[in-house]
């Protein structure tokens, strides 16, 4: 088996409520309870929750936008919070994100093409940055011709194929997948999906994909970790969660996700 | 209750809706299932005559035996007042953020029955309880932001049901809500349908929802209705190619990703997405993203073919099997 390409570490994260008397303490509320996975190359880990569950607050630790109150999180074996705000900037590129909103991540006054090369900007790569923001286009089957449209040309299934295409610029080891899907109909949605699986096929990627949707989640995910209130409440391979969920939550959500009566 | 007869809603170039035929009965529960731009709000807002000004409508729509072609928008007040109640996606956004919800609940009934406050609040705290909400007396006295999004859906719930309606418009009531919530909200719209003997109108996207939900289904494309039966008929044995692609596209969470051998298992999916109103073809609406299109599709439309008791499909293909 390949070295993990991320292993968070027992990570907890906590934020402090706005101030509602004086003479009191500000209440705490746990965001994210000691929670620990590991992904490697070409693998996918799941994570499925309602909102509130803490997916969004793991998935920002990963990304280094934010820093856990204790645990750590490790990528290619380096403590991501334990970098130089330099060393962490070229380390970026390695790991990218994509987002739910296919609408609201891209400037709308600029070309989609400037939209995609702007992380190869961010990390100070000047050369071949057209070349590479076609390569990207091609990649997710757009095309290059594609880099001189604005975002409104597009459809919502385009959009997420652009903002997947500038998570791939940097051609980065790890993807973060945010709710990436849930705003799109049903059936672009198994295209994005299908996209999603054969770009980790080509460029052995290892994907976090995060949802509340159980179905989704089946469908592309190795192993499953299921949140609940900021705590993990099962983990494991996901024929194993599908199939016998341990969990009554793990149950309800199964039974929402399904089609079948 | 409600007859629709070949209505269609056009905005210049473009249709929403083409010739949408439909009956709803007294306690029906009927699930008007498609993606976006299939058309199914607008068929919403026509049943409520909240169809936007810039619409030309043409066909036939009658409630309780009346034709509403000519009706004024009074007329349409007292029915959306009395009988037919509609509930939307966003319940934070269909609430008054600055009135107590209880207020807000008893309000319809002050308007449009004239009851006197104590008469308004002793029917408001019942359907509070009716619809599942604890501490019904507290929760009356507090503000939409207090509550959580399933709280607010029932409270939404409450207003439309405050006039005892006949029947209930529910327009993607379980999108903005939680598995857990959303399996509730659609448990609640079962029993009060029932418990009331109340026509229930579930317009989704969700096919799971909607397989829980719902006895009869309708299925939309570009503003036609491409296949109707019981819900459970359907889903089981879809006819029109959309219904099956749509079904396919859906995963299914007791499949896992891989097969035992590690391969991928890659997802049944359409390709392309839903044309702009003014763009999609002339014939079958599906026609270019249909994987077992005819060449005359394109071009012409396909008749509702009645395929059995209680099931019709718009297809050229079950037409050229019927042959």
């Amino acid at each position: 088996m390949s070295a993990p390409l991320i292993e968070v570490r027992s990570v907890s994260r906590h934020y402090r409520l706005p101030r509602v008397s004086l003479l009191r303490a500000p209440a705490v509320l746990t965001a994210v309870e000691s929670t620990s996975f590991t992904i490697r190359a070409g693998e996918t880990l799941g994570i499925v929750g309602e909102s509130g569950s803490g997916k969004s607050t793991l998935a920002r630790m990963v990304m280094a936008f934010e820093k856990p109150d204790s645990g750590q999180v490790l990528f290619q074996g380096q403590d991501l919070h334990a970098l130089s705000a330099t060393e962490l900037r070229k380390l970026r590129q390695k790991f990218q994100m994509v987002f739910q909103d296919p609408f609201g991540s891209l400037d709308p006054r600029r070309k989609i093409g400037w939209s995609i090369a702007e992380p190869l900007r961010a990390i100070g790569v000047d050369a071949n940055t057209a070349r590479r923001t076609a390569e990207a286009l091609e990649q997710v089957g757009l095309h290059p011709r594609d880099a001189e449209k604005y975002p409104h040309e597009f459809s919502g299934g385009q959009r997420q194929r652009i903002a997947i295409a500038r998570a791939i610029v940097t051609r980065p080891a790890l993807l973060v997948a945010d709710e990436a899907v849930s705003a799109l109909d049903v059936s672009v949605q198994a295209q994005i999906l299908n996209l999603l699986m054969d770009l980790q096929d080509q460029l052995g990627l290892g994907i976090l994909f995060i949802s509340h949707d159980l179905a989704v989640v089946a469908a592309i995910c190795d192993h499953i970790l299921v949140m609940q209130h900021g705590k993990p409440l099962e983990s494991g391979p996901a024929a194993q969660v599908l199939h016998r969920p341990a969990h009554l939550y793990t149950q309800t959500l199964l039974k929402a996700a399904g089609v079948s009566p | 209750m409600i007859e629709l007869d070949d209505f269609s809603v056009g905005f210049g170039a473009g249709t929403a809706l083409r010739g949408a035929t439909l009956t709803i009965r007294k306690g029906d529960r009927l699930g008007i299932v498609g993606e976006s731009g299939s058309g199914k709000t607008m068929l919403a807002l026509c049943l409520m005559g909240m169809a936007p000004d810039s619409a030309q409508l043409s066909g036939r729509l009658s409630i309780d035996g009346r034709d509403m072609a000519g009706a004024s928008e009074a007329q349409w007040q007292v029915l959306r007042a009395r009988r037919i109640a509609m509930i939307f996606q966003e319940p934070m956004a269909a609430l008054n953020p600055l009135r107590r919800v209880g207020d807000t609940v008893m309000e319809p009934m002050r308007v449009h029955e004239g009851l006197s406050r104590g008469a308004a609040h002793k029917r408001a705290l019942a359907l509070f309880e009716e619809v599942g909400i604890p501490e019904p007396v507290d929760r009356m006295r507090q503000f939409p932001h207090e509550l959580s999004g399933g709280q607010r859906q029932r409270v939404l719930i409450a207003l439309a049901l405050a006039c005892d309606p006949v029947m209930l418009i529910a327009d993607e009531p379980t999108t903005a809500l939680d598995a857990n919530v959303a399996l509730r909200i659609t448990e609640l719209l079962v029993r009060l349908a029932r418990e009331r003997g109340m026509a229930l109108v579930f317009i989704t996207h969700d096919l799971a929802a909607v397989a829980r939900t719902t006895q009869d289904i309708v299925v939309m494309y570009g503003g036609d209705m491409v296949e109707r039966g019981a819900t459970a008929d359907v889903l089981a044995a879809p006819m029109h190619p959309y219904t099956r692609g749509l079904l396919a596209a859906r995963p299914d969470p007791t499949v896992p990703a891989r097969n035992a051998d590690g391969t991928r298992r890659r997802l049944p999916s359409l390709p392309g997405s839903v044309p702009p109103l003014n763009a999609l073809p002339q014939g079958c609406r599906f026609a270019g993203r249909c994987p077992v299109e005819l060449a005359h599709c394109a071009t012409r439309r396909p008749a509702t073919r009645l395929v059995a008791d209680n099931r019709q499909a718009a297809c050229h293909l079950l037409e050229e099997q019927a042959r």
